[in-house]
């Protein structure tokens, strides 16, 4: 298991590489001058432009600015912003948001989801089991971007029961952007579930508990629950690092000032190493939740040894 | 415990055909009565198999429909329009609640409605198709070269498969459709991602959207490389060319082929978030993106102008998610007898 995890770990470095390496040639690429534009309508003296743009190493060519943006990220200097903020300040200013917001959405992934899985798993052809079916359909067919406005017009606007924008109320504001940012992993959660959970109720050791005269009940909660869950749970844990970079709609929406948020501000502004630096973080956060699930996946199921 | 599933039973008398196909798994290996007719097999295929099976299944024609219609909308917008002009637009309109005159209303410029929902389907569509089809050819190609021939080549591939995956879709593509229109490759405009439009959208979600069809030809293709089929043209001295497009792939594209269908729908909701997000299309093009964001800012005096275009994109989307769903239960052996 440590050699596993250990050759993960190795493996995860080029891909971090990569990626931080694409998002930094794109952002390379932005347009406009920057330092133009942090000067506004009185140009800088020359000497001053040339100055600033040493400093942001602006007219080194991209792979030389890439080496010495990376050098400094391992060392956890995430550069700074063209007005000399630190983009880890934004991070870790904004990342809390993001967090909760990801919490909340997984709350309501394992609550509704598996609860709704379990009901349609356990009674296949059902009538709630159709119900889930039909409604998974619906969730997952209807962009976030048209869940979201339509859920802050009704439940914000003219129902009222939730703000309809913004992050003011504490945990409460975050209740109906969490669920929407949830809403398609909850109806794959619940499918999932529900497949999973009906797939293990014919397996043999479910027919020699009940042979043995356990009652349904016992059955379920006890042994084919705790098999069927492992699927779903893996999917949460890959999802954790999804929801976190894919909160760029549901934050654009509810106007919550989040990661998803800070990137698309910076894109606007040009404001590349923020860019890089969230979306670098981000990538990470996917690539550690992805490899946490590999492991969860041994631990949980004695069967899987990664050799 | 299995059995206990009336309607499927009900759905599915299918006593019948596991005889059948009983019958026809021993003629394959040879035990059957030699007057099987080797034809016969050919109706049973794999795709044979899913087209009986999707005949049955109402989502599968509600999305059928569903998509019709909108491909219909998509190529033939005047006739849907009832007769409105999108383009003329008069101002003392602005905004007017739908009436039976102007079925969806008036925009704030004054625009009908209807009309400029009806010309948002094109756009829709052909991104949502295109960005399919190329996905579809980098994921096959890229996903089987990296299954076939395996080692070095296998390991680069899916490390650099890795990279895209690990990139949210909606986030790339925004920061690449940004970057875009002032891309410069050598000093020359890069062609299709600097003009701002469908084009350039559609190479965005491919760029950023090719690698689960990637993972998964390259699953299949790894499981039916080591097929004895496949031994035995390679015995005949087929090339690794021929091997791969005649007889591997043909076997190896059912599941991309339902993640595709599906696809055409989150693709064509992509375009819609990144429209939404501004970097998509832009006025004077049509887009339901573009109607929704606009709408945005008169949610509280005007719903109908989010609402209405929202409901036209989730039943597209839902077309597609449908088809996809239909297809992938028909596909699916366990799902039958």
């Amino acid at each position: 298991m440590g050699r596993y995890v250990a050759r993960r770990l190795l493996l995860t470095i080029p891909v971090l590489i990569g990626a931080s390496f694409l998002i930094f040639a794109m952002v390379y690429a932005l347009p406009g001058d920057p330092i133009r534009a942090l000067a506004g309508d009185r140009p800088l003296p020359q000497a001053v432009q040339a100055a600033l743009r040493a400093e942001f190493n602006l007219d080194d060519p991209l792979l030389v600015q890439y080496g010495k943006y990376a050098a400094g990220l391992v060392q956890g200097d995430f550069g700074t912003d063209f007005s000399g903020r630190p983009v880890l300040d934004t991070i870790t200013q904004r990342l809390p948001i993001t967090a909760t917001l990801t919490a909340v959405a997984v709350v309501f992934e394992i609550i509704i989801g598996i609860t709704a899985g379990v009901l349609a798993g356990l009674r296949r052809g059902s009538f709630i089991d159709n119900l889930v079916l039909v409604s998974t359909t619906l969730v997952v067919s209807i962009p976030i971007l048209v869940l979201g406005f339509v859920s802050q017009y009704v439940f914000g606007v003219r129902l009222g029961w939730f703000p309809v924008a913004g992050v003011t109320q504490g945990l409460y504001s975050y209740l109906l952007p969490g669920f929407i940012l949830a809403a398609t992993s909850l109806a794959y959660v619940a499918r999932l579930t529900r497949t999973s959970l009906a797939d293990s109720l014919r397996a043999d050791y479910v027919r020699t508990a009940r042979a043995k005269g356990l009652d349904r009940r016992t059955v379920v909660v006890r042994h084919t629950l705790r098999n069927s869950l492992i699927p779903v749970v893996t999917f949460i844990g890959a999802d954790i690092g999804g929801l976190l970079g894919g909160a760029i709609i549901t934050e654009s929406v509810f106007n919550i000032p989040g990661l998803g948020r800070a990137v698309f501000d910076s894109i606007t502004r040009q404001e590349g190493a923020v860019v890089v630096g969230i979306v670098t973080l981000l990538v990470f956060f996917f690539i550690f939740f992805n490899l946490v699930v590999d492991v969860l996946y041994a631990v949980l199921d004695p069967r899987i040894r990664y050799e | 415990m299995s059995d206990r599933d009336p309607v499927a039973a009900a759905v599915d008398p299918k006593g019948a055909d596991l005889r059948h196909d009983e019958v026809q798994a021993g003629a394959t290996s040879g035990l059957a009565a030699p007057d099987v007719d080797p034809v016969d097999e050919k109706q049973t295929s794999l795709w044979g198999d899913a087209w009986r099976e999707l005949r049955r299944k109402p989502f599968f024609w509600i999305g059928g429909v569903l998509a019709t219609f909108f491909l219909l909308m998509a190529l033939f917008p005047a006739v849907f329009a009832r007769g409105a002009d999108p383009r003329s637009c008069s101002l003392s309109n602005s905004i007017d609640p739908p009436s039976s005159a102007h079925w969806f209303g008036y925009d704030q410029q004054g625009c009908d409605y209807l009309a400029q929902v009806v010309y948002g389907a094109r756009n829709s569509l052909q991104i949502g198709f295109t960005a399919v089809l190329g996905l579809l050819v980098v994921g096959i190609v890229v996903g089987a070269v990296a299954g076939y021939f395996g080692g070095w080549v296998d390991s680069l591939l899916a490390r650099i498969t890795d990279v895209f995956y690990a990139l949210p879709l909606i986030l790339g593509a925004l920061i690449l459709l940004r970057v875009g229109p002032e891309a410069r490759f050598f000093g020359e405009p890069v062609p299709i991602i600097s003009e701002r439009g469908p084009g350039a959208i559609a190479v965005a979600l491919v760029i950023f959207g090719w690698m689960t069809a990637m993972r998964l030809v390259r699953s299949q293709v790894i499981a039916i490389k080591s097929s004895d089929y496949v031994a035995a043209a390679r015995a005949l001295g087929a090339g690794p060319l021929r091997i791969l497009v005649r007889h591997i792939l043909p076997n190896a594209v059912a599941p991309v082929i339902v993640y595709a269908t599906i696809s055409v729908g989150a693709l064509i909701a992509a375009e819609a978030a990144l429209t939404f997000l501004g970097v998509g299309l832009q006025r004077p093009d049509y887009s339901w993106g573009l109607q929704i964001s606009e709408g945005q800012s008169l949610l509280r005096t005007a719903p109908f102008l989010v609402l209405i275009p929202s409901a036209v994109l989730s039943l597209t989307v839902m077309a597609f998610v449908m088809m996809g769903d239909a297809l992938r239960d028909a596909l699916d052996p366990r799902q039958r007898s």
